[in-house]
This record gives C-alpha cells, structure tokens and sequence, in this order.
C-alpha cells in the first residue's frame, strides 16, 4: 500500500480553536474528541473498578462484614453497567475517532459535531447512573439500581429510584452510542482515500464498521425494552407481569437480543486492531485479511441470532433450546478462523516483545480460555449447572477483562506514540502487563471452580466451602486493581514527555496512519492520499 | 471473625486443599473425581449425566487449548528477531496443499461442535426435559422473597422453608455452623428411587430453584409454571441456593432436600398432614393475648423481620417501620367486623401490589396471620393494647 501524496499541509499544524476548557466543550476535533473519549474511559474504569473493590472486599471471607446485602446488590450491578457503557465502550470510541480518519485518510470524521454531542452525553449519563448513591446519602431514594445491570423484571419494576435513573442513563447512552455509530458508518463509507477499496481497508475499521452496524440493529431494542419497563413502573402497563397478560421472560428477550451483540460490539474493535499488532511486532504482513473480513461479519450474524443461550434454564421449549445450543456452538467457526489467522500471521515472523506485542498475546491466550469456556456453555445440559454460577463470571471476565480490557490497553500501548509523539516507559508497561495477567487469573481462576462447585453469582455471603477460593479471589482481584494505577502513571507521564516517537514509531508498520509525524498534525490529511492498485 | 470451626482456618485448608488438588492433577484424569474442583457428587441421572458430559468437554478444551497454544508458544520461540528469523512474506494459503491443511483445523471444529459435543448434549437435553413420562409424583415448588414455598398435591402437604442460620452467625458474633447458609426449617423430603416431577413458579420476582447435586436448575417464574425433575437415587441431604438475584436477601434462601427411603417419606407425609391439622384446629380456638403474643413473635421473626428488621424499624424508604406505623396502629376491623382496606389486616393478608410485600393469606395460617397482626401492634413500643382471633381471620378469608 503505498500514497502518492503525503506531503503535509503546511496549514494543518496550526490549530485554530479556542483554548482552556472552551476547547474541549467545543471542539469537533477527531483527535480532541477521541481524547476525551478515551480520558472519560479511564477515569470510569478507576471507577467502576472501586465498586467492584469493595465488592470483593465483602467477599473476603464469609459473613457479613463491610455492607449490606441492598448495597451490595447496588455496587455489582452499578460496576457493570459502568465498566460495559462507559468504560469499554467509550475506548473503542475513542480508538475509532483518533485511528480511523488517520487510517482511510480522512480529514476528520464524517460528521464532527454530532460527534462532539456524542460525547458529551456521556457525562451526563455517568452521572445519571451514579448519582442515586450520592441521593441515599442525603436520604433521599434507597440508592442506586440493585437489580444487576440485566435488570430483570419483575425485580426492575419493584425497584427504588435507582431503576429509573439507570433507564435514563441507559436511553441518553445509546443516544450516545447511536450517534457514534452513524458518524463511523458515514466516514468509513464516503471517505476513504481513492484507490481504497472496502476489501483493502484496514482490518480496525471493519471492526468498527461491523461493530457499529450491530449497534444501530440492537441499541433500539434495548431502549424499548427499558422504556416498557419505565411504563411497566409508573405507568400501570403489565409487559411484564403476567397478571396483566404480560411475560417476564419477554424482558429477557429483549435485553438479550440487545446483551449478546453488545459482546461482540466490545470485542470487535479489539479483534480489528490485533492483526495491526501482530503485523507490527511479527515484521510479516497480516495474515488472511479478507478471511478476517468475512469472519467479523459472520460474527456479526450470528451474534444477532443466538441471544436466549443467556437464559437457558428460564424454561424455553426444547425446539428452542437446541436451536440456541447449536447456533452458539457455530460461533466458534468463525472465531476459530481469527486464532488461525493471528497465530498465522506469527508463524515464520521475526517478532519482538514490547508491551502491546505482549499484552497482544497475553490477549489471545486469555481470551482462548473464554471462547473454549463459552463452547461449553453453550451445552443446554451442562449449562444448567454452570448458569447463574461463578464459572459463568469467570468465563465473561475472560472475554471482556482479558478479551476487552487487555484489547484497549494493547491498542493504547501501540498507539499512544503516534498520539502523544513520546514513547512511554517500556519497563512500567512490562511490570503492568506481568501484574495485570498474574493478578487476572489469580483473580478469575478460582472463580471457574466456586462456580463448578456450586457457588451462585451475586450472593453477598456464601457458605463455608467457597471460602478458600474466594480468598484468592480477593487478594487477586486487589492487586489487579493496584496494577492498573501504573498504567494511568505510565500514560500521563507518555502524555507529559518522555524520548521523541518517530513518525513509523515501530520498526515495522505500514498503514496511513504511520506515514503522519508523531504526534499527527492538528489537522492531517486535508489533502487526500491516494492508494495505488498493488 | 474467631471460631471454633476448622475451616475458619483458611491458611491451613487452603494449602492442603491446593496441593491435594495439583498432586491429583498431575497424577491423572482422576483429579476430575475430586469434587471440590468440580460439580459435586451427582445423585440423580441428570446429575452423573451432566458431570460425565462437563468432564469430557473439559477434557476436550484442554487439548483444543494445549495444541494451539503450543503451536503459538512454538512460534515465539523460533521466530523470533533476536534469533536471527527472517520474516516470512506470506499472507495467506498459497497451494492445494497449504489450502487442505488451512481446513483441517475447520473440519475438525466441526466435527467436535457437532458430533462430539453435539450428539451427547442433544440426548442430554431430550433427558432434561422429558419432566413427563412415568412421574410417579409432582411436587409443587413457589419462590418468594425470600423463602421457598413446597407442596404435595396428592396428600395436600404444604409448607414454607425459610433459612435458619442466626443473624449472630452472619454477623460474625458468633462462630458459622457445619451448614452456614444452606440451612432450613423445614426441609423437602422426598422418597429416593421416584422420578419426581417438579413445578415451579414465583409470587414475586423471578427466582431459581437449583440443587448442585441435581444437576438441575430452573427458573420459578411469577405467573407462569416451569417444570423440572429429578430421581434421587441416594438417601442423604442435598443442599442448594436460589441461583437469580431476587432483591436484598437472594443470598439467604437455601434449598435443602433430605431424600430418604420410601417408607420414611410415608410416615414424613403423615406426620406433617397430622401438624397441618393441629395448625388448622389452632383457627377456631380462643388463643389468650399471651399466647397470641408468643407465637406472634416467632412467626414475625420467621416471615417479617428480613424487612421489617427484628426491631420494626424497617429499612425505609423501601421497607417501612412498623414501630409507630400509622397502618398497624390505625384501627384493626371495621366495627362490623369487616376488613378495611388499606389498614393492618389488609396489608398482612393481602400484601401490596408492586412491592416486596407479599399477601401472606396465601401462605400463613390463620394462627400465624393473627399472632403476627397483634404482636405487631403491641410490640417495638407499640401500644394498642388490642387483639384478633385466628376464628377472625378465617371468616376474612
């Protein structure tokens, strides 16, 4: 792949905007904004990774010891729905508004100002979902949501305050999600540089591209699911209670056929960028990119058909149960040509292990456990003991800590030169990358064998056999959290200075995006590159 | 946390526990028979079906995740810059035969997805859910914030199961029994050796009715009936939790089933058909204020003080105080000796709708109802002075 014209315009390295906090209140800046996207993705994973440090502080040891059982209730499902709507998925935003113009060669996104509301609606909705805690205190409502971030009916519908803020956190999100996914549809379908084909897009942005197709299907769905509930609780209508002619389950449905997509929208991102990584650290080209293509859109599919596998034991008819059990299985197909293509795309490379390279790797090993787990989720059978169990918190930590989280942080390690134009501390991002994965499966391992043994999830005490794993767990799950504050270190110091990046940054890259000086020009690419047939 | 139990001694446990469990897992598929790293003992077919079937896929993913990651930890050793490897240009199969080996890995996975896995699960499920055939007796179960509710349809046998173990316990006041958390009042009995048909539904919220050593797991959903089954085939007790988190104490409602032989369960189902009786005889006899009191204070604590807390203070704004409440210190039956509604009687018999309060008319007895009704009003400071006969409470039903 090779561009004509990279010149840079001579215009674009002078930034015309207001400065302070005007700037970022107004900007429509695709750097700014992906900035900001990801700053607000860090600071909500200190977060919700505080709650979720609490929660396992209670589960030390058995007993009752730092809350009660309301509060408990109110911090795991709280930890989710930050670390899902406003940790993860703001990343991979945040990824797509500073990579994607740099890799198709586009001036900015297609739509910068409805980019800049996408934004900023975050905050807000943080707050939203937040805010009953602070509201309890000054006794007013009895906290946040308690009902877990699937917010079951007819537990949602009994619910304090806090349901009602968690479903208007979660419309004005998708709002926000929705906007996201319009602008990359848009820019990725009109403005790419001449000569690129959609075949010969970078493997990120199709990702992306599929990623924010499911979006748009599923966000809608999730919204009227949550509005019924909304009606269902102040407004006498019965969806969900059958004492009105309603279902319980139909909220389940409707949550999952959001649910389950939603994992492959924050995973997909992830998976578009590892080929990018391996490429660079294996100095070889990707291997099997059109395969890759067609692997996220079957994902994609079939991700969209096989929500009930969520709730198996709720008592679906047995035509049913095998359609869901064998549509989950076919999943690993297409997932199983990404391993082959990543490792292939090692094989016979020349490779180096800098932090993204390792936490690349430590990326598919991790998230292997989690696809080989969910095969065997999918058993209608064996499903029944493993649902509502440790071994199913184990296994989704798998995909999206090991899968989602470790993903963003290779991305941020790979890319974080190009944005910053320093280098970061290779030897912090080592010590955090052996930490991090020391510490996850110390955490998650145990938690595979509470489940076998029969430890059900969300519980704020348990009985005494689940006492020693529980143990490990914790002590884990602590200096997992620790770990994570040398990575903030580490990016603010990237950010503050640090030795001067190249424009290639690695020793072997190649996409638009390495052709522009470290870090990129305010504006970049005001003239178009143009891509040579091969 | 100091008590006289063994297994409060964490650090010991832990080790000998960690190596019994390394040393059986080197040694050789028999670690799958240690059962603290794996389903506990199964005690039905469903249950050694379900067990036989993780252990053999877990045993498949292994292998699957040991051969591609050997192969990926193979290539970071060989191919790597600091040996000297020149990287390859490849960017995809070139060639018949690179083509047939790209495939080999595919036809395989399908071959493990759907017939190795496939076929056992599918047996697996027709199994789980053929609840019908040769049942030779239903039993009812009902989740309820947060107790289980059993019943016998054929001897009208009826109970609630309610947790056992003290606040003190969990607290950390006093030192955790053998069954902290997974103990019960009144326990399902059910005969070994019968192929029990079991219904399940919810007053509430969605709750799930799951016993490890089952194999079984289903949903009680509220206004709908879901069925299950198992055959015990060893006497013992087995012991579960709800598995869906079903509000505030989801984590303090156990099940715990005592499978014994035939003849036992008889003489259990005449037992409790004679204290059913008993508990009916208690409606239409005149119970002193005393007494009303005494029992009052046991069935409160039993059925109301999750919310209400022991001391009817409540946990507003979700669970209201009963001490100094408006409700229980209102007026207790219209002078005609009617129910009014919205007042004390109203709420404990017919609960409110859309709230943890649950019409306890459809699980209490008329003693109970009654017994509850004037503790409260004379109890956390409460001073009505006044009372209600379960004679009174029947006419109201």
């Amino acid at each position: 792949m090779n561009t004509a014209s990279h010149t840079l315009d001579p215009h674009g390295a002078h930034a015309h905007h207001p400065t302070g906090i005007l700037r970022w209140l107004t900007t429509t800046n695709h750097k700014d904004i992906g900035t900001m996207y990801l700053t607000f993705s860090l600071l909500m994973f200190f977060v919700g990774g505080a709650m979720i440090l609490a929660v396992r502080a209670e589960l030390f040891q058995p007993g009752l010891q730092l809350m009660k059982p309301e509060f408990f209730n109110q911090l795991i499902g709280v930890h989710a729905l930050v670390m899902i709507f406003a940790a993860l998925m703001p990343a991979a935003t945040g990824f797509a508004n500073w990579m994607i113009p740099l890799m198709i060669g586009a001036p900015d996104m297609a739509l910068p100002r409805l980019n800049n509301w996408g934004f900023w609606l975050l905050p807000p909705a943080a707050i939203l979902l937040t805010l009953p805690f602070v509201l309890a205190i000054f006794g007013i409502g009895d906290g946040a949501v308690a009902t877990g971030w699937t917010l079951y009916a007819p537990l949602s519908v009994q619910g304090g305050i806090g349901v009602d803020f968690a479903i208007f956190s979660i419309h004005i999100l998708g709002v926000s999600s929705i906007m996201g996914s319009i602008n990359i549809i848009a820019t990725i379908l009109n403005m790419r540089a001449p000569g690129m084909t959609l075949m010969k897009m970078p493997l990120f942005c199709w990702g992306w591209l599929v990623t924010a197709v499911l979006l748009i299907i599923t966000l809608p769905v999730l919204a009227g699911g949550v509005t019924m509930l909304l009606t269902d609780r102040h407004f006498q209508t019965h969806f969900f209670d059958a004492a009105g002619g309603g279902d319980p389950i139909l909220f389940q449905h409707l949550f999952w056929f959001f649910g389950h997509p939603e994992v492959y929208i924050l995973l997909l991102p992830v998976w578009g960028l590892m080929p990018h990584v391996l490429s660079t650290f294996t100095r070889k080209p990707i291997y099997g990119h059109t395969a890759q293509v067609w692997s996220f859109i079957a994902i994609g599919v079939l991700g969209l058909v096989v929500w009930a596998h969520h709730f198996l034991t709720a008592g679906l008819p047995v035509p049913a149960l095998l359609y869901f059990m064998y549509s989950t299985m076919s999943i690993s197909l297409p997932l199983a040509v990404l391993f082959f293509c990543w490792i292939a795309t090692m094989w016979k490379g020349a490779m180096t292990f800098e932090t993204p390279m390792l936490f690349a790797l430590g990326f598919i090993v991790l998230f292997g456990i989690a696809g080989l787990t969910g095969l065997v989720l999918a058993d209608v059978a064996a499903d029944a003991q493993y649902h509502h169990s440790y071994f199913v918190v184990a296994h989704f930590h798998y995909a999206l800590f090991a899968g989602g989280i470790m993903g963003v942080m290779t991305g941020v390690y790979y890319w974080l030169p190009k944005w910053t134009g320093h280098m970061y501390s290779e030897k912090l991002g080592k010590t955090h990358f052996w930490l991090t994965v020391v510490s996850f499966n110390l955490t998650f391992m145990p938690q595979f064998f509470l489940g076998l043994a029969g430890m059900p999830r969300r519980i704020p005490d348990y009985a005494l056999q689940f006492a020693e794993f529980n143990a490990i767990s914790t002590v884990g799950a602590f200096i997992l959290g620790l770990s994570q504050l040398i990575f903030a270190y580490n990016v603010w110091a990237c950010v503050k200075g640090g030795k001067k990046a190249t424009a290639e940054v690695w020793e072997s890259t190649s996409g638009l995006e390495w052709e522009l000086s470290s870090p990129p020009p305010y504006h970049s690419w005001e003239t178009q590159p143009v891509i040579k047939a091969n | 946390m100091t008590t006289l139990n063994p297994r409060s001694r964490p650090g010991f446990h832990l080790l000998s526990r960690l190596f019994t469990g390394f040393s059986l897992a080197l040694g050789s598929g028999t670690a799958l028979a240690d059962y603290t790293w794996n389903f506990p003992k199964p005690v039905t077919p469903i249950g050694r079906d379900t067990l036989s079937m993780h252990n053999q896929f877990m045993i498949i993913i292994t292998v699957l995740f040991v051969v591609v990651f050997a192969i990926m930890i193979y290539s970071m050793l060989k191919h790597r810059k600091s040996t000297g490897a020149e990287p390859a240009r490849f960017s995809g199969p070139t060639g018949a035969l690179q083509w047939f080996w790209v495939m080999v890995p595919f036809a395989m996975l399908l071959f493990i997805d759907f017939v190795l896995m496939g076929i056992p699960a599918f047996h697996a499920v027709i199994e789980m859910e053929d609840t019908r055939t040769k049942a030779d007796m239903v039993l009812k179960v009902t989740g309820m914030q947060w107790k289980w509710q059993y019943e016998y349809p054929a001897s009208g046998v009826k109970f609630i199961s309610t947790l056992t173990t003290p606040r003190e316990q969990i607290e950390g006041k006093e030192p955790k029994g053998e069954n902290y958390l997974l103990e019960v009042d009144n326990e399902v009995v059910l005969p070994v050796g019968k192929k029990v048909r079991i219904l399940l539904t919810s007053t509430d919220v969605i709750h799930t009715w799951w016993v490890p050593q089952f194999g079984v797991k289903r949903d009680a959903i509220p206004g709908f009936l879901r069925e299950t089954w198992v055959r015990i085939e060893e006497p013992g007790t087995y012991r579960g939790q709800c598995a869906e988190l079903c509000g505030k104490d989801h984590g303090f409602m156990p099940v715990v089933v005592r499978a014994v032989p035939e003849p036992e369960y008889l003489a259990w189902v005449d037992k409790k058909k004679a204290e059913m009786a008993a508990a009916a005889a208690g409606s239409d006899k005149t119970w002193t204020k005393d007494e009303l009191m005494a029992a009052g204070k046991a069935a409160y604590e039993k059925n109301c003080a999750a919310c209400h807390q022991p001391e009817g203070q409540g946990v507003p704004p979700v669970f209201p105080a009963l001490a100094g409440s408006k409700i229980v210190t209102g007026p207790l039956l219209s002078p005609e000796g009617k129910l009014i509604p919205d007042s004390h009687v109203d709420r404990v018999m017919n609960g409110k709708a859309g709230t943890a309060m649950q019409a306890f008319k459809t699980t209490l007895s008329d003693a109970d109802i009654a017994a509850i009704i004037t503790y409260e009003r004379n109890a956390f400071g409460n001073t009505k002075g006044d009372m209600i006969q379960p004679a009174q409470i029947k006419a109201l039903r």
